[in-house]
């Protein structure tokens, strides 16, 4: 069995090695090579996954080693696999995400002349995300984490003729650079302290390191999560990433990639439980994001804009619960999976919306969609359902079960993060029935064009409706299946351990408090855009309101603060170079150069004078070999 | 360490000790079998005398050029089956009753000269570079030597299509000197060795074609200084013969370290004096200095090198370089190791003032011939930095260093011979200006020399470099090392600048053209490319190679 680990990575690795050298020849089937090998890694998963689950608890890990990558005398570093259940739900979820997404986008990308470079790409993005996730250190870990990236980076700008998707590109590697010098400087002190990278040695040793290292590592390697995972303060990019084509905002943007950072908190988990500082600072970034990415969203009207604030906002709530310990580790990775099924499929359906509206992405210019597009106003309104928490679906379940565990955390700041968590809720709550509202609801506010095309809005070919159908499954029935008699707490405990805390209110109480907030922020909603027409230009609006359209001014300030900043610095740096620098080179250059015309002089073309040289040299060498015995 | 001691590192008893003053004559015994390297090439030099006196005219270019080069492979050959029957190692042992040593230095070093010879006189023999003249193919020599420039003599010695071919002996007698040179083991020998390997040097660096006066000035000039030169190094072994009543290495040496105390009644008076043994081995290091051209004896070089035809220069420029280090090591090593406290300090002081001279005074030269005379004389800076080591590993890093550096040279002069305009070989750096756009592999192909004399990675240059900065900084000379890379600094921006030349500046309008040579030239070139890329990517075996013949018989 852990020989077919390699090949869950292999397949999609082929895929993207196929397509992206194949060339031309294999523009017509490229698709489907790629969508095949997706399916394939997900089917390899499926087996290990039967295969694990027949097995006891204990040892449900599997192990393998390719080879020695670094074999060097003090430094090891193996490629070598680990195939846990944590690990395993992530394969999962990645395989099973990435084929329905691969096979949306035959649908979507149809008329794309570079649709098998599409395919390619999403091929090694799935390739990098599975290193990442079965890594069985942190080094390997690290390849498939910049894998990921390059993936973004070459997604986001798949339609480089648009200047703003070329500079999203580049704006979410800049922002993304700097998480990764988080890890890296992560790995650096793990081998400085552990002298190793293997997650065995490293998680096993951190009861005999000072817990001052451990912080270190701890911030690290949560600075790497916050470039992944778009937390404050390196969030910027996300919502300009959404320039990618709909199926990468999706796969990458919402389900997968995004979520790499509480991969690494949760996977880290031992460091963060013996440095307290560290993971104090986890859920401070966690609830601040949660809110962040709530208020973002209430105020878009670019509908995969206000799902991308959504998702900041949701991943705010695993980081929190992550940073929350033992208490909270499992319910991470439950909203982790929950969300990727409903946020992948509230995706999908957005870009099915676009599809039928000629790309149009404005909500004010959608309404009453619902009669156009049944099915995708059925799929939709199921994840809209699982997002906000309906009872009964997903997003209640995982959701719920976070919140509880932040009052569980105890004390004051229990309560504090308890009641961010609760208005959370309430602020998802209106922003996705806004969403909801503006999109399939109302009178229909679409106009034609400037060139006078009037969009013909029309549901989907079936490529794109069933991944829909099915993601739609998952965000109804995967909280369910998950909470009801602990299965997915019991799953998983073996691997981050669990501990109930101590809720200074019951469980009951929470829920309930959590239903009142539903209904209070669906009624908001319904009461500002339900019960009155929806203007098609946005009204100047609120402070916040302005504020929130302009992401809560994050372009601002980092402009004013880190790119003035930079461009002083770079000056300054610059005037040194040229004046120090350069004056000490030039002026050697110079120096050297003065000297040699001078010494040149010497040799004027007289033998006579080269003959007094040589002369003059003897006797210099007799004299000086005297005197050396003299002395 | 005594000295003897350290002495012993690097060399071994031979089977031959100092000839101890026979009681009654004895027929001299001369291994004739172990001297057929300089045999053959003195033998078929004086054939190519008789060649010169018997040969109709018209085929002696072609009869010259086979003997030549018949005699130099198998001398070679012979090199090789000395190398192979243990000559370089277990039977290494002096010959020709004292006078000569076979050892691994020698056959390492005779083997060079011999391949960088061979080599050199394929542009010996290049006719196709220049347009014929009269319908004659005409080579890089005067028509007639003897002839006034510019007189009618000479211009009827042309349109009759005279060729010097005599420049085919005087290359053999020079390789047959330098063959003896760094295998003398006593002083006349090494004194009679070097006025062989000379005096054909000066005339051939007499014999240009073009540029016939600046060429005569340039033999005048290195004879009269040669000479000079000579009388130092002649004056150094009188006075060493009055210190120790010998003229073999092997006595002078004995009598250095104190080991043969017998005075001779004839020379009681100034045998032991130290004084003349400290003035004749600084005497004696002068000539030899001379001839590697070190700071400050180097003076000669950039007025010889430019004056010179450039296939002598390049002939010169390697060949010369490799006898005369190969003298100075035997000389350092063998007969003054008990000296070494006296000598390296001052050797020190040179080596300094050649590296950084000559990196600095090529800095501003024009021409590329003068150029690459101030980049030998640093080059010979940075050879004597190993030479001062005074290790085993300081000798077999310079022997691998010699036969790397001189395949550099021959095929950079090579090169230069191929760049020309209505005047010659256009050897004025603006001219040089976008060479690479119009004759992109020529320029290619100096620029790898270039890279080389840089001491660039991948390049012959570096590993030579690399070893013997390496042996001196392990004999004790860190603070040459760090002077030499200084100088290596220096000495790149010159290099470097001209292939910078050559690739990125915009050709001139009246630039010169590249002579399409003939395969001759191609070989030279080729051999030369080669060597530098194999030495410097696979350098391991011929440093193995080196290290095994790094070992003196005394």
């Amino acid at each position: 069995m852990e020989n077919l680990i390699a090949l869950l990575v292999a397949a999609p690795l082929l895929g993207a090695a196929v397509l992206l050298c194949g060339g031309r020849r294999l523009d017509r089937a490229g698709h489907w090579v790629g969508t095949l090998l997706a399916a394939a890694s997900f089917v390899i998963g499926v087996v290990l996954f039967l295969d694990m689950l027949g097995k006891g608890a204990e040892d449900r890990a599997l192990h393998q080693k390719l080879f020695s990558w670094i074999p060097v005398e003090g430094f090891q570093a193996d490629v070598a696999f680990q195939l846990d259940q944590l690990s395993m739900t992530f394969v999962l979820l990645i395989t099973g995400v990435g084929t329905l997404i691969h096979i949306y986008s035959i649908g979507y990308m149809a008329h794309d002349e570079r649709r098998r470079r599409f395919f390619g790409y999403l091929n090694l993005f799935l390739a990098a995300m599975l290193i990442l996730v079965i890594a069985d250190n942190y080094l390997l870990l690290y390849v498939g984490w910049e894998g990921v990236g390059l993936a973004s980076y070459l997604l986001i700008g798949f339609w480089q003729h648009k200047p703003s998707a070329a500079t999203a590109a580049k704006k979410a590697f800049l922002v993304n650079r700097v998480g990764d010098m988080g890890l890296s400087i992560a790995i650096m002190l793990m081998f400085t302290t552990f002298g190793t990278f293997a997650f065995g040695p490293v998680l096993g040793a951190t009861g005999q390191t000072s817990e001052g290292k451990l912080t270190a590592i701890g911030l690290m390697l949560l600075l790497a999560a916050c470039g992944k995972s778009a937390q404050v303060p390196l969030q910027s990019w996300l919502g300009d990433a959404m320039e990618g084509p709909t199926p990468v905002s999706a796969l990458i943007h919402a389900a997968t990639m995004v979520t790499a950072g509480v991969y690494l908190i949760v996977r880290s988990g031992a460091i963060f439980n013996a440095a307290p500082d560290a993971q104090l600072a986890v859920v401070v970034v966690g609830a601040v994001t949660l809110l962040f990415g709530a208020i973002v969203g209430c105020a878009k009207d670019d509908i995969k804009k206000a799902l991308a604030g959504s998702t900041m906002s949701q991943i705010g709530y695993m980081i929190l619960a992550a940073g929350l310990g033992p208490i909270g580790y499992v319910f991470a990775i439950m909203h982790l999976v929950t969300h990727g099924f409903f946020k992948a499929g509230l995706f999908l359906g957005a870009g099915s919306v676009m599809h039928g509206m000629n790309d149009e992405v404005d909500m004010r210019k959608f309404g009453g969609l619902r009669t156009y597009m049944p099915v995708t106003f059925i799929t939709f309104g199921l994840g809209y359902l699982a997002i906000i928490g309906f009872p009964g679906l997903s997003g209640f379940f995982s959701k719920d079960k976070i919140i509880e565990a932040a009052f569980a955390k105890g004390g004051a700041e229990g309560w504090i993060l308890g009641s961010v968590a609760l208005l959370g809720a309430a602020i998802t709550a209106f922003y996705m029935t806004r969403v909801m509202l503006l999109t399939f609801f109302g009178e229909k506010r679409w106009q034609p064009d400037a060139q006078g095309n009037e969009p013909h809005p029309h549901e989907s070919p079936k490529s794109m409706t069933i991944p829909m159908i099915i993601l739609a499954f998952g965000s109804v029935f995967a909280g369910g299946l998950f909470s009801i008699g602990d299965r997915f707490l019991n799953w998983l405990e073996p691997v981050t351990g669990h501990s109930h805390g101590h809720a200074p209110v019951s469980a009951a109480t929470v829920t309930a408090a959590t239903m009142v907030v539903l209904v209070i922020g669906v009624a908001i909603a319904w009461a500002m855009y339900g019960r009155k027409p929806v203007p098609v230009v946005a009204p100047r609006g609120s402070l916040l309101t302005r504020a929130a359209r302009r992401d809560l001014l994050q372009d601002d300030f980092n402009h004013v603060v880190l790119v003035r900043g930079g461009e002083h610095l770079t000056r300054s740096l610059v005037y040194v170079d040229h004046t120090l620098v350069d004056g000490v080179v030039n002026g050697t250059a110079a120096s050297m150069g003065g000297l040699s015309g001078r010494l040149r002089k010497l040799q004027n073309g007289y033998a006579r004078s080269y003959a007094v040289s040589m002369f003059g040299g003897t006797a210099v060498v007799i004299a000086a070999t005297l005197l050396m015995r003299a002395v | 360490m005594s000295a003897t001691a350290v002495h012993s590192l690097w060399t071994m008893a031979g089977g031959v000790t100092s000839a101890a003053p026979a009681e009654k004559f004895k027929a001299p015994v001369i291994e004739y079998a172990q001297l057929t390297p300089v045999l053959i090439v003195i033998g078929v030099a004086v054939v190519g005398v008789l060649v010169e006196a018997f040969v109709p005219r018209r085929a002696r270019y072609y009869t010259q050029v086979f003997l030549t080069v018949v005699a130099l492979a198998a001398a070679f050959a012979a090199v090789i089956g000395l190398a192979a029957g243990g000559y370089g190692t277990t039977k290494a042992h002096i010959a020709a009753m004292g006078a000569i040593a076979i050892d691994g230095p020698t056959l390492f070093l005779q083997g060079t000269i011999l391949l960088t010879s061979l080599v050199a006189v394929f542009t010996f023999a290049e006719r196709r570079l220049d347009p014929a003249a009269h319908g004659n193919h005409v080579d890089s020599f005067a028509a007639q030597a003897a002839s006034v420039p510019g007189s009618d003599s000479e211009k009827a010695a042309v349109r009759a299509g005279f060729t010097t071919t005599e420049v085919f002996p005087l290359v053999l007698f020079s390789v047959a000197g330098m063959l003896v040179f760094p295998a003398a083991n006593d002083l006349l020998t090494l004194f009679v060795a070097l006025e062989v390997f000379s005096l054909p040097l000066y005339l051939l660096c007499a014999v240009a074609r073009r540029k016939r006066l600046m060429s005569q000035e340039a033999a005048v000039k290195y004879f009269l200084l040669g000479a000079f030169s000579s009388a130092f190094l002649l004056f150094g072994i009188a006075l060493l013969y009055g210190y120790a009543g010998s003229v073999s290495y092997a006595t002078i040496a004995n009598v250095v370290d104190g080991s043969v105390t017998r005075i001779d009644p004839a020379l009681a008076d100034t045998m032991g004096n130290d004084a003349l043994l400290l003035i004749g081995g600084a005497m004696i290091l002068t000539g030899l200095l001379f001839k590697v051209g070190a700071v400050p004896f180097h003076m000669w070089t950039p007025d010889v090198y430019q004056g010179a035809p450039t296939p002598v220069t390049g002939f010169m420029a390697a060949a010369t370089k490799v006898a005369a280090f190969g003298a100075l090591l035997r000389l350092l090593y063998v007969v003054l190791p008990g000296l070494a406290w006296d000598w390296r300090p001052v050797m020190w002081a040179v080596a300094i003032v050649t590296m950084l001279g000559g990196a600095i005074v090529a800095i501003t030269q024009t021409d590329i011939k003068r150029l690459l005379a101030y980049s030998s004389i640093a080059h010979a800076g940075f050879i004597l930095a190993g030479v001062i080591a005074t290790t085993p590993d300081g000798i077999s890093s310079v022997l691998f260093y010699l036969g790397a550096y001189s395949f550099v040279t021959v095929g950079a002069f090579a090169v230069v011979t191929l760049v020309r305009d209505a005047g010659g070989e256009a050897t004025h750096l603006s001219k040089w200006a976008g060479l690479g756009r119009r004759s992109p592999l020529v320029a290619a192909v100096f620029a790898v020399f270039l890279l080389a004399f840089a001491g660039i990675p991948l390049t012959s240059g570096f590993s030579g470099k690399f070893a013997v900065f390496k042996a001196a900084a392990d004999g004790g000379a860190g603070g040459l090392v760090v002077v030499g890379v200084i100088s290596s600094a220096i000495a790149a921006f010159f290099y470097i600048r001209v292939i910078v030349l050559m690739f990125f500046s915009e050709p001139k309008a009246d630039g010169p053209t590249v002579a399409v040579p003939s395969p001759l030239t191609m070989t030279t070139i080729g051999v030369g490319v080669a060597v530098t890329l194999v030495l410097g990517l696979a350098p391991q075996y011929f440093l193995d190679l080196a290290s095994q013949a790094g070992v003196f018989v005394r």
